[in-house]
């Protein structure tokens, strides 16, 4: 039962496996991470408003495994917060890019450094 | 099939019932004065205690433990946790009513030979670590972190040396070394660390005017000894920084080396993962703190002192306040005298040569199960261990299982769990730690239970999935608990 994870190519991704969507500004963890970290339980976001730093840790994610950090994919204000993720985390097992989503960042650029697809598989794949 | 579930006390309860008749009140009903304790803080209905008799009690806290997998009915190689057996003397020695009746307000002059053994155990920590001063006074692992780096915030303080805000944990460190730093006033840092022990180019960056301090766990949590512990030492005191030593895993090396002896400065002991104490789960543990010379001064008080005077048979003992510059008391009274008791009694016992012997078969041990082992469930790191070993859960996966559902039909065949999914940095870890209190047969009766376990998955797939089945408790929905928990118990 060999899952095959998802690497959406329209996203950019951290090392630390969270993902960016440029056009919107959207941010969650990836299929990758979700997988590792089994049935997440609980999520720690910040609130709209809060300013993110690019490396930092912006919240948590708890699974039954583990408690993670969450780290920014880039320097920015928080927009929005996922309203459904409080009364449902699972939506980040089942949906990680779609309803799964955490947060939208109003970057205040889009770094260079960010992989893409293909690179982070090469990465989650090594 | 899993027992029906043993309900709740309270579900016992029948109105009237009790163990023992209370004599009557014979004195007057007085009000609390509203100074003391406010309106809204006092109850209007008496608690609804449970009303059963002494049989009702006995037998259900005996079914209960009945249910329980402990150290005294089996195998429990909880990886990190050290489950030894903790031998029955201990607790013996311990409700001696010499020990067990003191009153903690016993003057000194009146509780000399406790206050001797307090000094004595003192003695053989530092023997043992190295340290010049302990003080036992810390009430757990944890507790003893905190106290140490309080200690080590204080020693910067006093120095006038307020820009070291940094205390630098490597990823294998546990869960409370960055949180004791934390609460301790300090900015944490995290540096990659692995097999081969602290990542020293990360400890480099960030060895300057801000470092405070360095904690290391030696061997480190993949059961890995950091060989190069004292370049690290080096590394931060030219920086001007302390290295902190947390001892949960002594018990690898008690004996054979000694962390001073490495470059530590300060240490905290769990003393019931090397001296065979129970584990505290919440009751009573205790958690020393030992420090170098020059920083004795810092210690917690009040401090115990020793008195040899000329013509006096034997010495003295008495407390004697801490100076201005120790950290105050970290607890009420001594720590937790009578697990302190059980320590000493454990020591004593040993000698040096037997606490040698608790490292080498320590290490032996785990050695011998991770080479059963590894035919079917690889090391995580293949090199020589120390006292407890990760193996990669990672083969299960071809099976679509977990380490969980390995985890789970061991405790089908009798054996308790080892650590899963710690420490964080291997995927799919399974830690075990044998301990040095299990037989040969024992451990290789627990290497036959896993190499059934993988025989049944490859055969049968499903059926470990579904483990365990014969425990009183089944596979539970660990993702509905987390998520929807019921925390509180309401009457029907």
């Amino acid at each position: 039962m060999n899952v095959s994870l998802q690497f959406p190519e329209n996203l950019r991704f951290t090392a630390e496996h969270e993902w960016f969507r440029p056009e919107d500004g959207a941010v969650g963890i990836t299929d990758h991470a979700q997988h590792a970290l089994g049935d997440i339980v609980y999520i720690e976001l910040p609130a709209p408003g809060a300013r993110l730093t690019a490396g930092r840790s912006f919240g948590s994610v708890e699974s039954v495994k583990s408690v993670s950090e969450l780290y920014a994919p880039v320097d920015g204000v928080v927009a929005e917060v996922n309203p459904e993720l409080a009364a449902a985390p699972e939506l980040v097992n089942r949906e990680p890019y779609t309803r799964g989503w955490m947060i939208r960042v109003r970057a205040d650029a889009i770094p260079g450094n960010l992989l893409t697809a293909a690179e982070y598989r090469r990465l989650v794949e090594a | 099939m899993p027992d029906a579930p043993e309900p709740l006390v309270f579900e016992l309860s029948q109105p009237g019932r009790t163990a023992l008749r209370l004599p009557e009140i014979d004195v007057p009903d007085a009000a609390v004065p509203a100074a003391h304790l406010p309106a809204a803080t006092l109850r209007r209905d008496p608690p609804a205690l449970p009303e059963v008799s002494e049989l009702d009690v006995v037998r259900h806290y005996t079914r209960l433990s009945r249910k329980n997998h402990a150290i005294d009915t089996g195998v429990y190689p909880l990886g990190s946790c050290t489950m030894k057996y903790n031998p029955k003397i201990n607790d013996a020695l311990a409700a001696l009513p010499g020990f067990a009746h003191l009153h903690p307000y016993s003057p000194d002059h009146l509780a000399q030979g406790v206050l001797h053994l307090l000094w004595e155990l003192e003695q053989a920590l530092c023997a043992l670590t190295g340290m010049s001063a302990f003080s036992l006074q810390p009430a757990a692992g944890a507790h003893g972190e905190l106290a140490g780096m309080l200690i080590a915030a204080q020693y910067h303080r006093v120095r006038g040396d307020s820009a070291r805000r940094t205390v630098v944990v490597p990823t294998a460190a546990h869960g409370t070394n960055p949180a004791s730093a934390a609460m301790a006033g300090f900015d944490v840092v995290e540096i990659p660390s692995g097999a081969d022990g602290v990542d020293l180019d990360a400890l480099r960056a960030h060895a300057d005017a801000t470092l405070a301090a360095l904690m290391l766990t030696n061997p480190n949590t993949v059961g890995m000894f950091e060989a190069r512990a004292a370049v690290a030492a080096r590394i931060v005191h030219e920086a001007g920084g302390l290295l902190y030593y947390d001892g949960a895993n002594l018990n690898a090396i008690v004996g054979r080396a000694r962390p001073a002896d490495m470059g530590f400065d300060i240490c905290h002991l769990n003393l019931h993962k090397t001296f065979s104490t129970p584990h505290g789960m919440g009751g009573p543990g205790a958690g020393p703190v030992g420090v170098r010379a020059d920083l004795a001064r810092h210690l917690p008080g009040p401090r115990l002192r020793r008195f040899d005077r000329p013509g006096e048979r034997a010495p003295r003992f008495a407390w004697e306040p801490a100076g201005p510059e120790g950290i105050g008391r970290v607890r009420a009274l001594y720590g937790n005298f009578l697990v302190l008791v059980r320590a000493y009694a454990y020591i004593r016992a040993c000698g040096g040569e037997g606490l040698r012997a608790v490292s080498g078969h320590a290490v032996l041990n785990a050695n011998y199960l991770m080479e059963l082992l590894r035919p079917i469930l690889p090391p995580a790191y293949d090199r020589r261990c120390m006292h407890e070993f990760i193996a990669d859960g990672r083969v299960l996966r071809p099976l679509g299982l977990r380490a969980l559902d390995l985890c789970k039909a061991l405790l089908d065949r009798g054996f308790h769990a080892p650590t899963m999914y710690f420490p964080l940095i291997v995927e799919e870890a399974l830690m075990f730690e044998p301990t040095e209190t299990e037989s040969r047969q024992a451990i290789e009766a627990l290497a036959r239970a896993v190499a059934d376990i993988m025989a049944e998955a490859a055969r049968d797939a499903e059926a470990v999935r579904e483990a365990p089945r014969h425990t009183p408790v089944g596979r539970v929905d660990e993702a509905t608990a987390a998520r929807r928990p019921v925390l509180r118990y309401t009457p029907r």
